[in-house]
């Protein structure tokens, strides 16, 4: 939809800029920069660092408190030391040490999420769309439920009754995670059970799980990729929310929702507690947003609904 | 059109039916309601007694329409914290929700969908890339981060606005901002995309070809085709924008019911936290079912479906 307006030749003023022409070793940088999603492999790259080799990297402890170096600044203010990078927090533990290993929190609660997530997912959409009938009906239905229910409210009874904690995190994201990849999957399903080599299987006396599974499971790989990939900045940005208002990961666990909640009542004086999570969380989110974007873009276009 | 409006409407009793079953069973789960009343002194008699008042003796069908009942009536029971009717404290609560609603949903239209049409217009220019960093910003960044920073440099930093609660028009700007910007964001991506899809198409080149003004076929001709989508995102920002509030309230000290809901799970005041859900609830679903009827409105191939 952004290609056809090249060639619409209005008077609108509808240019794509191309790069100038000044340079052609930085003309193709600029081109190969536009294809890969470099600035997002390079943000995603960083948090696996940092998500595998947090205690590694660093040789503080994340949870553990030191009164004496309490509420350093940033290493460029007044005050602040090499030693702590980006500062500390209100019970003297590393800044920088404690979003390290926050890397590690948002990273293994989205991949446990979306593992499963993801299969149940695309199972459901599998077997309700090649079923068809009642059984998709009523799964279908179920999948527009679980989009209507404000996940919020849901979250905030369970968790006055159940108490936070990790598990309760992963339980509750997990149950709404699942509904975009079975939407999808079951209308790539629709079309894909009526190809022919579909048929063919059919009558060479394939069994119904042997065709979903050989023939027309192969087929929604990409479709679960692409929604699974757009799906991982919301999950990481929703795990965020409920640890900030103290409905999440409990404390002192270094999630970076909880991390920002933590520097909220400093804002005026130590800005840097709160700054600094939510700004992880943030490229975060826009390098799996940009990701999500490109795989879609390369892998099925058909998705595409914004530009 | 009446077969659909027919069915957003079992939707949403549906989903109001379904939340209240869950709160049910939640508030049994969270122990027995007779633990509030119970001392040192009290007798197994009283605690039989007390089973019978409150029907815990009956089946947990019958408990939960006994529940039912008293909900419909506006009886939640009583705050623990505040020792009053829960559903008085949550009605008080409704009026500031509704404003910084309206002030973000105000924000986001009068600039996500100015900003797609300029951006739209204005494709690969700097208005464009700023636009889109705009929407880039506003769809990755955390709201309780976004309120937080906004604070920091408008309220410490500048001295502009005030930090939070409740006041003067001023005090409005910044939770509004907060709470807006994700939906601007979605708004003006929808608006691009659709202004360009809709620049493209035939009916436009010929009101062109035609010799129709510039500014008439961009307001009159395209635009009204692009406004379509936002207004069926509408529906679904619906759902965003309780977790937007309840977020947003809580930064600024909002009072309201989203700070309640969250106050309430804190001080584990299960009667309020059930009233605000309930109430909360019913209101999303009416917002939708009146979403749902206004795209129904709107779009013709919905009417005649």
């Amino acid at each position: 939809m952004n290609t056809a307006s090249n060639t619409a030749g209005d008077t609108t003023a509808v240019q794509v800029v191309q790069p100038s022409d000044s340079s052609p070793f930085i003309n193709r940088w600029i081109r190969r920069i536009r294809y890969w999603p470099v600035v997002p492999i390079i943000i995603i790259s960083a948090l696996l660092i940092a998500a595998i080799f947090a205690d590694q990297l660093t040789s503080f402890d994340p949870e553990k408190d030191d009164l004496i170096s309490r509420n350093i600044p940033p290493v460029w203010q007044e005050g602040g030391t090499s030693k702590h990078l980006l500062g500390t927090d209100p019970l003297g533990r590393d800044m920088l040490t404690r979003i390290i290993h926050g890397a590690r929190i948002s990273l293994l609660i989205a991949a446990i999420v979306l593992s499963i997530g993801t299969a149940f997912g695309l199972l459901v959409g599998l077997i309700a769309g090649y079923l068809g009938g009642t059984f998709d009906e009523v799964l279908m239905r179920v999948v527009d439920f679980t989009f209507a229910v404000p996940f919020i409210l849901v979250a905030l009874v369970t968790v006055i009754v159940y108490g936070q904690s990790f598990a309760l995190v992963i339980i509750l994201l997990t149950i709404f995670s699942w509904n975009g990849v079975a939407r999808q999957a079951r209308a790539e399903t629709l079309s894909l059970k009526t190809r022919d080599y579909v048929a063919a299987s059919q009558v060479a006396g394939a069994s119904i799980w042997r065709v979903m599974y050989r023939h027309v499971m192969p087929g929604l790989i990409n479709t679960v990729i692409v929604v699974t990939t757009l799906r991982l900045g919301s999950l990481i940005l929703t795990e965020a929310s409920l640890s900030f208002l103290g409905v999440g990961i409990p404390p002192p666990t270094p999630a970076w929702g909880v991390m920002v909640a933590e520097g909220r009542n400093y804002i005026y004086t130590e800005w840097w507690i709160s700054f600094f999570p939510g700004l992880a969380i943030m490229l975060t989110v826009l390098a799996f947003n940009f990701l999500g974007d490109w795989f879609r873009d390369r892998f099925d276009p058909r998705l595409r609904q914004l530009d | 059109m009446k077969v659909f409006l027919a069915r957003r409407l079992v939707y949403s009793v549906v989903l109001v039916l379904a939340t209240t079953i869950f709160v049910f069973v939640m508030s049994r789960q969270s122990g027995d309601p007779r633990h509030l009343f119970m001392s040192e002194q009290s007798t197994q008699e009283e605690w039989d007694a007390w089973g019978v008042e409150l029907g815990l003796d009956k089946p947990l069908y019958l408990q939960y329409v006994i529940w039912l009942g008293n909900a419909l009536t506006g009886d939640f029971g009583e705050s623990i914290r505040q020792r009053r009717p829960a559903l008085d404290v949550v009605i008080e609560r409704i009026p500031a929700t509704a404003e910084l609603a309206l002030g973000s949903f105000l924000f986001s239209v009068a600039t996500g969908i100015p900003l797609g049409v300029l951006s739209a217009l204005k494709r690969g220019s700097i208005l464009d890339y700023l636009g889109r960093t705009f929407a880039l910003i506003g769809q990755a960044a955390p709201v309780f981060w976004l309120g937080i920073v906004l604070v920091l440099i408008f309220s410490v930093n500048l001295g502009w606005l005030p930090v939070a609660r409740r006041g003067g028009l001023e005090h409005y700007i910044l939770p509004s901002i907060t709470l807006g910007w994700l939906f601007a964001s979605s708004f003006l991506r929808l608006t691009r995309s659709a202004m360009l899809e809709v620049l493209d198409s035939e009916f436009i080149k010929f009101a062109r070809a035609k010799g129709v003004h510039d500014t008439r076929v961009i307001w009159k001709h395209a635009f009204r085709n692009a406004l379509l989508p936002s207004l069926t995102y509408a529906g679904i920002l619906l759902a965003g924008l309780i977790t937007g509030a309840v977020i947003t309230e809580t930064i600024f000290s909002w009072p309201g019911l989203g700070s309640l809901a969250v106050t309430s799970v804190l001080q584990l005041d299960f009667p309020v936290l059930t009233a605000v859900v309930c109430v909360i609830t019913l209101a999303y679903a009416g917002m939708s079912v009146i979403v749902d009827f206004t795209y129904a409105l709107a779009d013709p191939r919905i009417r005649l479906e």
